[in-house]
């Protein structure tokens, strides 16, 4: 069986993101960008269920402007066999919707044949967590969403998955092939060591145009205009419990 | 206006280019489809700012509520949609085993039959994680583009929605042409309080499920926490522990404080990666978004991922040992101590609840 990840380029989650000043979008020039956290556990997945056995193929797929090969070779580094690169390069006023994105795996999960397609639950950035959903509804396959774990039988073809809801964690069963995306509690990224680094460097990045793949960049989606969010109100430092409670109860009064 | 939509689409069933008529002839007319949520026979309170936020759309939106299930719950939930808000116009009822859990592949079924006959302007589910597993899967197969977590409506196709962790609003036009599809986050949008009139209840009908078709995915099980405590999304007081808990067993000190308040616990991704509490009572950008009126964050340090989840509460309380820690620049009280000292004087000074 062969695995489909679905990797992203985002601002690194540690940077303090800034507001541009004609408030058209967030400055992303001279800002560190990384793979998205959560891709990062997509990928992490992919690999274990492979070295379990359960794969024979992990192929790393990203769509995104030149500099997404450097989140492909990451994934490639970290033992990734090969990628997918679809280039598109970014509009900030009509963004890159995760219907398009979808639209665009959905071409190339029916080119590779996944028998699995794992993507991370939300990208950091645009904070949509949309895009495994709507690619498995164009594929009309199961999904399972927010997994902290995931268990391959492959002689039966499902996988059982775990996975967090509000109320605690739910249990489902999909028949493969099927989509999934993954939560925080799935795994622990590994690091790429130098000699897979080195080695990644000649792993093969196919490039690809959303309209090899017969997907047109539609976007029904306009940006008006990106703001801070409202300050807050600068507070005081207390000395003492007693303080602690007389302010809440007689100023705030929240007790 | 009723009479010329019922024309409008009576002559269009059957034909594509009908469809198109209808679809512009519905652009003038603001309906909104809600997608609730019921538990134990009654709709869930994020689901009730689902309605509230339909009702930011248009004062005289006119508001489908749609309730998947079986059993007798699913028909007590029915009874209490119908008299939930004065919007409410049409309550519908899909009654059927392959609905009694929250599986995305039929319901996203569901949502598309009933929005292909219902023609909405609008569809609106909250920000749960049924919300989020569900309205993406059915905007694609309706092929249209859904908003994700909308903090405001400016007009009926503009929206407020947060991006990078809340650090930035993003105010986006929605400028399809099919169904605007949107979910929104329950702590922007209050369920309106005040008192339904008794003669305002809405009709309950059912909703044909010929279409659904055999499940490629089964449900096996939910292990949730049996908790005493208020539900953490809509509690009006929070208290959160942070890594600075050190134990499982710390953690209890935070539940009794909670009982004194009444308040819901939640916690930090290093609290629940430590594993002192489980996942679910996460905050932040990965778990639960909370806008209590009093939150109170013991041995948290703030972090941006953290942050995102409860920086619009009323009210924010921060005890942490070490001054400089990011939550000082948001709480609105501060006390840089040792938080099981300040615990301690709170359990002993803080007055039961009634």
């Amino acid at each position: 069986m062969k695995i489909l990840v679905a990797v992203k380029r985002v601002v690194d989650y540690a940077v303090k993101v800034r507001v541009r000043p004609d408030r058209t979008g967030v400055e992303t020039a001279n800002v560190k960008m990384s793979m998205n956290p959560f891709c990062e556990i997509a990928v992490e997945e992919a690999l274990r269920l492979r070295e379990a056995g359960a794969a024979a193929e992990v192929v790393a797929a990203t769509v995104g402007p030149a500099q997404s090969a450097e989140t492909l070779r990451t994934a490639l580094a970290n033992g990734a066999d090969r990628a997918i690169h679809v280039l598109h390069d970014p509009d900030p006023a009509r963004p890159l919707l995760p219907l398009t994105v979808a639209k665009i795996l959905r071409a190339v999960a029916l080119q590779e044949k996944p028998g699995l397609v794992i993507l991370g639950k939300q990208a950091i950035d645009d904070d949509c967590n949309q895009t495994g959903q709507m690619l498995a509804g164009l594929l009309q396959w199961p999904q399972g969403t927010f997994a902290s774990k995931v268990i391959l039988d492959t002689e039966k073809q499902k996988a059982t998955v775990e996975r967090e809801v509000d109320g605690g964690i739910e249990t489902i069963c999909l028949d493969l092939p099927a989509v999934i995306t993954t939560d925080l509690r799935l795994n622990q990224p590994r690091y790429a060591t130098l000699p897979n680094i080195m080695k990644a460097k000649s792993k093969v990045i196919k490039k690809v145009v959303p309209k090899d793949l017969g997907v047109d960049i539609r976007s029904d989606m306009e940006v008006i205009e990106v703001n801070e969010p409202p300050k807050r109100k600068a507070g005081v430092i207390l000395s003492s419990v007693d303080e602690l409670i007389d302010r809440l109860k007689n100023e705030a009064r929240v007790l | 206006m009723a009479a010329m939509l019922v024309g409008a689409l009576r002559r269009g069933s059957g034909c594509r280019g009908g469809l198109r008529l209808i679809a512009h002839s519905l652009r003038r007319f603001v309906s909104t489809l809600v997608v609730a949520e019921h538990e134990g026979g009654f709709v869930k309170p994020s689901s009730l700012s689902a309605l509230a936020a339909a009702e930011a759309i248009a004062k005289d939106n006119k508001v489908s509520v749609l309730l998947g299930g079986s059993g007798p719950a699913l028909h007590k939930a029915a009874d209490h949609a119908a008299c939930s808000h004065p919007l409410v116009s049409e309550v519908l009822v899909a009654d059927s085993e392959a609905l009694a859990h929250p599986l995305a592949e039929p319901w996203a079924e569901l949502l598309r039959s009933v929005q292909q006959k219902g023609g909405y302007s609008h569809v609106i589910a909250s920000s749960t994680s049924f919300g989020k597993n569900l309205l993406p899967r059915a905007a694609a197969l309706l092929d249209v583009s859904p908003v994700t977590d909308v903090t405001a409506v400016k007009e009926p196709h503009v929206f407020v929605r947060p991006i990078y962790a809340g650090n930035a609003l993003c105010t986006v036009k929605y400028t399809g042409e099919g169904p605007c599809m949107m979910s929104i986050r329950s702590t922007s949008f209050s369920p309106a309080t005040e008192a339904m009139s008794e003669t305002k209840v809405a009709p309950i009908t059912q909703v044909d499920l010929s279409f659904l078709s055999e499940g490629k995915s089964t449900w096996v099980n939910l292990t949730s926490q049996d908790t005493e405590r208020p539900d953490l999304a809509n509690a009006p007081v929070v208290v959160t522990g942070g890594r600075g808990l050190k134990s499982a067993e710390n953690f209890k000190l935070l539940e009794q404080l909670a009982e004194k308040l009444g308040a819901a616990v939640g916690a930090t991704r290093a609290a629940v990666d430590a594993g002192y509490v489980p996942n679910d009572l996460q905050v932040g950008q990965t778990g639960k978004i909370v806008a209590p009126d009093l939150y109170m964050a013991f041995g948290v340090s703030g972090a941006i991922q953290h942050l995102a989840g409860m920086r619009d509460s009323k009210v924010i309380v921060a005890v942490n040992k070490d001054a400089d820690a990011p939550i000082f620049q948001v709480a609105d009280y501060g006390l840089v101590a040792d938080l099981f000292e300040v615990l301690d004087e709170l359990l002993k000074k803080i007055p039961e609840k009634k």
